[in-house]
């Protein structure tokens, strides 16, 4: 497969902020690739400049087979973009904005209009096409701009964490469109996001932190890295129990967010024992797969989850932009 | 594999082309704002309104016919082309300034990373504003009978030109500084520092002759006043006051009374300098 994206020590500074570090990477057409961090890792600084809205400090960057920087405007023509806060205008239709979208990007109306109406369909926002987008809904909004980011059939869709602010059962139903799309266009996706569950479907991860790549490989080639198996302990005293962990099994444990945390190659044989051998009463034990916030951890000592709180800051403070 | 319609890939328009459908679009979007949105309409018209009727009104009985003699326009037909001045003023500033709501809204992004020249989005805006506030100003031209102004087909076919001119003037000064603005929270700055000045100095209230040297200064630095000016002239004349007394009441520069056509060249000049500079500023990627 030929790459449709390449970047080439990518750095980007703002003043005396370096918001991206030096990155490479490769993204082949038809990829589903996710860029993983937490807030302010540098994802968003990455996706605009691959979008043309940045200009690099330093590095190549050629996105749909032209320079970001040489020819921005093809490189326009070619990519769809899904932002991380709405970008509709909400005082014309669903179909105007769309009408809109295809007058700048130069596509004749015998073409747009056949694909809007089967993409719309595929959303179904159909019935809703002759409606203001001020009387949409978040997921509504959410969906127009997906259908707006393909109308122009984009060799590459960018969605920077397109789900953002939207309950759980909005955001599965936006995956399970972008699924669909995929299937019926063949476009290739590239996702910056921090849900994991998110990233767990991509073909391939980056993750990001501090503005460099700290590890690109599919989310389960990165799970087996971490390897082993995840054992959380909650007991009436931590630090007595990891004490003992150490002193008595030999293991490496961790105290995360008030529990144990304990990797083992076989945590389903390990259980039994410390329930049997530990002397601090265990309020609760559980098992689990290591997941990518483990490998985020294994490789930053942090959880991308901390973050998480800051999407409710981020909802406020899209509320109050929005009135 | 694709069941989806597939868009023909055309070779990719030309630069101009690609800038003369971003100008278009943005212009009828404008337009289609506008004309949808009844109540900015309606509310645009109500200030002129109430300048016209209370302030005008009010003030009329005491300063009699202007120019002297008997042959004078009475102050409200003096004033009434400076209010369709005024709301042309304020609805060019308040539609350039809407980029910042475009900006805060998120709207301004997807036109950014659109296959159109960043210079394509200010000149659309530009013309946008600029047509949607000649309409506004041309909408008072309803109550040229209740003012005693008579108005020929002709006045009105020259007062077009002339408004749209100064509201192209007006909405490239609003756009230079929505360039650098981020919130809307600057509108109410833009209102007492911008917007008022340019009023009270723009003679829409008083005739400009006659001033402080200091206010003769400000006043003609004010590309208002050469706006406002032509439309005087034309409406007046239109309403038979001779020109000895429409020189009188008119702008001079140096001592020299101004003709409409050299006034427009002077606002045409001066939007043409501010649209560039408003999309330079634009055209600077992050």
């Amino acid at each position: 497969m030929p790459a449709t994206i390449e970047v080439r020590g990518l750095v980007k500074r703002y003043g005396a902020i370096t918001a991206v570090d030096g990155i490479d990477f490769t993204v082949d057409r038809g990829e589903f690739f996710g860029f993983l961090g937490p807030n302010g890792a540098g994802k968003t600084t990455t996706i605009n400049v691959l979008c043309t809205l940045a200009r690099p400090t330093a590095g190549s960057v050629r996105v749909a087979g032209h320079d970001v920087v040489r020819e921005p405007h093809l490189v326009r023509q070619r990519i769809g973009i899904i932002f991380q806060d709405p970008s509709l205008d909400t005082q014309l239709t669903a179909w105007e904005n769309l009408a809109l979208h295809a007058r700048v990007y130069g596509i004749p109306s015998t073409s747009w209009r056949p694909r809007a109406e089967e993409l719309l369909r595929m959303v179904e926002l159909w019935e809703r096409r002759n409606s203001l987008v001020r009387t949409f809904s978040g997921g509504m909004k959410r969906r127009l701009e997906i259908v707006r980011g393909l109308l122009h059939a984009p060799e590459i869709l960018f969605l920077d964490e397109p789900t953002l602010g939207l309950d759980p059962q909005t955001r599965r139903q936006i995956w399970v469109y972008l699924a669909e799309l995929r299937r019926q266009t063949g476009v290739t996706l590239f996702l910056t996001t921090h849900y994991l569950e998110e990233a767990e479907q991509c073909d391939r991860v980056a993750i990001i932190d501090h503005g460099r790549i700290i590890a690109l490989d599919a989310p389960e080639r990165l799970k087996a890295r971490v390897g082993r198996d995840i054992i959380l302990l909650s007991t009436e005293d931590n630090t007595r129990a990891v004490q003992e962990l150490k002193e008595r099994f030999g293991l490496v444990p961790m105290v995360v967010d008030g529990t144990v945390r304990i990797e083992a190659e076989r945590g389903d044989e390990l259980i039994p024992q410390l329930v049997r051998q530990l002397t601090v009463p265990i309020r609760s034990v559980s098992l689990r797969r290591p997941s990518l916030d483990d490998v985020f951890l294994a490789l930053t000592g942090r959880q991308i989850r901390d973050e998480e709180a800051s999407d409710l800051d981020l909802m406020r403070e899209r509320m109050r932009v929005r009135h | 594999m694709a069941t989806i319609e597939v868009v023909e890939r055309l070779r990719p328009p030309s630069a101009v082309m690609r800038a003369l459908i971003g100008i278009f679009t943005l212009w009828q979007r404008d337009l289609l704002r506008y004309w949808r949105d009844r109540t900015r309409i309606a509310g645009g018209l109500a200030q002129p309104l109430l300048f016209l009727i209370i302030f005008g009104a009010g003030l009329s009985p005491w300063m009699g016919t202007l120019g002297g003699a008997t042959v004078g326009p009475d102050y409200l037909q003096f004033l009434y082309p400076g209010i369709i001045g005024m709301s042309v003023l304020f609805s060019s500033i308040f539609s350039a300034v809407s980029v910042v709501w475009d900006r805060e809204f998120g709207f301004l992004k997807e036109l950014l990373v659109a296959p159109i020249p960043r210079w394509a989005i200010v000149v659309g805006k530009a013309l946008g504003g600029s047509t949607t506030s000649m309409l506004q100003g041309l909408l008072l031209l309803l109550l040229a009978p209740l003012i005693g102004v008579r108005l020929q087909l002709g006045t009105i076919l020259l007062l077009i030109p002339l408004l749209f001119l100064l509201a192209f003037s007006l909405s490239s000064i609003g756009l230079v500084i929505a360039a650098r603005m981020r919130s809307t929270e600057g509108f109410g700055l833009v209102m007492n520092f911008l917007v008022t000045p340019l009023l009270f100095l723009s003679g829409a209230l008083y005739p400009l002759n006659n001033l402080p040297t200091w206010l003769t200064v400000l006043t003609r630095i004010d590309p208002v006043t050469y706006g406002i000016d032509a439309i005087r002239r034309v409406v007046l004349s239109s309403a038979g006051v001779p020109q000895p007394v429409i020189d009188q009441l008119g702008v001079t520069l140096f001592g020299h009374p101004l003709h409409p056509l050299l006034d427009a060249v002077i606002v045409l000049i001066l939007g043409i300098f501010l649209i560039v500079l408003a999309a330079r500023q634009f055209a600077r990627p992050d």
